[in-house]
């Protein structure tokens, strides 16, 4: 197939950037959108120009390195990482806008990588447990009730990408935050932080410069781990309950 | 790092929720709801208008005795009007400075566009619309000074009000931003207060048609007056 790009090009962080057109011909509709990006490259290259940057690792849509926004979409048309999109998704000659997130916390370090250090301090702020360190406990002596286990597992699915917060009309990194507050809070291990993690992990949130979240539910449609969106209104329950508690201190 | 809320101390018990996003939400969610509960009470005391004149004057009259003799005329009016305006004011403060802080977090627009995520936008200019319907609802029917009507009868202010053309359509489209606003607003708040359950399909459904019955509620009176059913 025959595509026409409009990549978002920019030499580094302080470069002002822009959109730039690239006919591509030779394009599988079996390849992966990264394998697309990769077909360009090699034409880049042999003709002696800077090959698109864009982050990348497993491929396999569980590391969470990938994404780009394309055509308007986080990851693109389907609902999974832009490394598990394929060229099927596409038709042939048609126009794909390729831009990367946009969000003033995730500043662009070059073409379509951006900085994604402020999940990275969020995480620092209250996304761990206290743990024992020596032999593992044995794994059946802590019972958690099923329906937690699932719910604590839905959550913790969230591989960080960051699309939530490219989908956002407002940047906000609610749908990451709530993943992270509703997997520890729900499991016995991440009891001990119950109160201080949500209530460092928002104050993180709001000081890395994330919006608030307006409920338009733009975040859980674009999240390709399909992180749900009562996770959000349970992130509240446990920032209302966390403040409450700190009321009683 | 970029330059937000975050100068902000760590909220520490209610009396701090200012400091976060969250927090501020939480206050407009609050408020919201405050002034949702006023409205309905409001919508539903309209209705009286179909029982006539005289009755429907005597109510509007009944409500400035409304807890006399403890209360002196009128107080319990003027205790829910400093109530409503602490509300307001908290609703329009709250969402003023998270759209800000909004706008801050997304600096860069895509050059694609997207469709979807238009209740942000319309719950920003709905507001504004309401706030100035509300302003102009006060001076057509509470203080009378754009009112057609030659007495200070509630009654008569409604018939002469919404004889006039332009007070009509005004008040639809003050009633479409209404639907709008408790549309998304009713689930949006329950969901900021941590109601698991704000988000099924139930509760959105009765969003919808609770922020349509409000709507309806209200337009019955001037569109009875166009048509004749009050006159």
């Amino acid at each position: 197939m025959k595509l026409k790009l409009k990549i978002w090009r920019q030499k580094n962080a302080v470069d002002a950037g822009g959109m730039v057109s690239y006919d591509l011909e030779g394009v599988s509709t079996d390849m992966s959108f990264l394998e697309m990006l990769d077909t360009l490259n090699e034409k880049l290259i042999m003709e002696g120009e800077d090959p698109v940057a864009f982050d990348h690792d497993c491929r396999e849509g569980i590391c969470g390195s990938c994404g780009v926004v394309i055509n308007g979409d986080a990851h693109g048309p389907e609902q999974t990482t832009t490394c598990q999109l394929h060229m099927r998704s596409f038709k042939d000659g048609e126009e794909i806008i390729i831009e990367p997130w946009r969000a003033a916390p995730f500043p662009v370090i070059k073409d379509l990588v951006v900085d994604r250090g402020a999940f990275d301090r969020i995480i620092g702020a209250g996304g761990y447990i206290t743990a024992p360190t020596g032999s593992s406990p044995e794994g059946n002596s802590t019972r958690i009730p099923k329906p937690d286990a699932d719910a604590a597992f839905a959550n913790a699915t969230c591989i960080g990408c960051g699309a939530c917060v490219a989908a956002c009309p407002n940047g906000s990194a609610s749908l990451f935050v709530s993943a992270k507050v509703t997997h520890l809070n729900l499991l016995p291990q991440g009891q001990p932080e119950r109160t201080t993690r949500v209530l460092d992990m928002v104050e993180q949130m709001d000081a890395e410069g994330f919006g608030g979240c307006t409920n338009t539910g733009m975040c859980t449609v674009s999240c390709p781990k399909e992180i749900p969106f009562t996770s959000i209104a349970n992130l509240n329950k446990e920032y209302r309950r966390a403040v409450q508690q700190s009321n009683k201190a | 790092m970029v330059e937000t809320l975050s100068k902000n101390p760590r909220v520490t018990g209610f009396g701090t929720l200012h400091r976060s996003t969250i927090g501020r939400k939480m206050i407009m969610a609050v408020s919201g709801l405050a002034m949702l509960g006023f409205v309905v009470v409001h919508m539903v005391g309209n209705l009286k208008i179909f029982f006539g004149e005289t009755e429907f004057n005597e109510y509007a009259h009944w409500l400035r005795t409304i807890g006399e003799p403890a209360l002196h005329h009128e107080w319990f009016l003027w205790i829910m009007r400093v109530g409503l305006i602490v509300a307001l004011v908290a609703h329009f403060w709250a969402a003023i400075t998270l759209s800000r802080h909004d706008v801050k977090a997304r600096p860069v627009k895509y050059q694609a566009k997207r469709k979807g995520g238009y209740a942000t936008t319309l719950m920003r200019w709905g507001g504004v619309t309401l706030a100035l319907f509300i302003v102009y609802h006060i001076l057509d029917m509470t203080t009378g000074t754009v009112n057609p009507a030659t007495t200070n009868e509630p009654y008569d202010r409604i018939t002469s009000g919404f004889g006039e053309w332009y007070n009509v359509v005004f008040y639809t489209l003050a009633m479409g931003a209404l639907c709008a606003h408790i549309w998304h607003g009713l689930w949006s708040a329950a969901n900021t207060l941590g109601w698991n359950r704000a988000t099924t399909a139930g509760f959105r459904t009765f969003a919808v048609v609770f922020a349509l019955a409000v709507a309806f509620g209200f337009l019955l009176i001037p569109y009875s007056v166009v048509f004749g059913l009050v006159d």
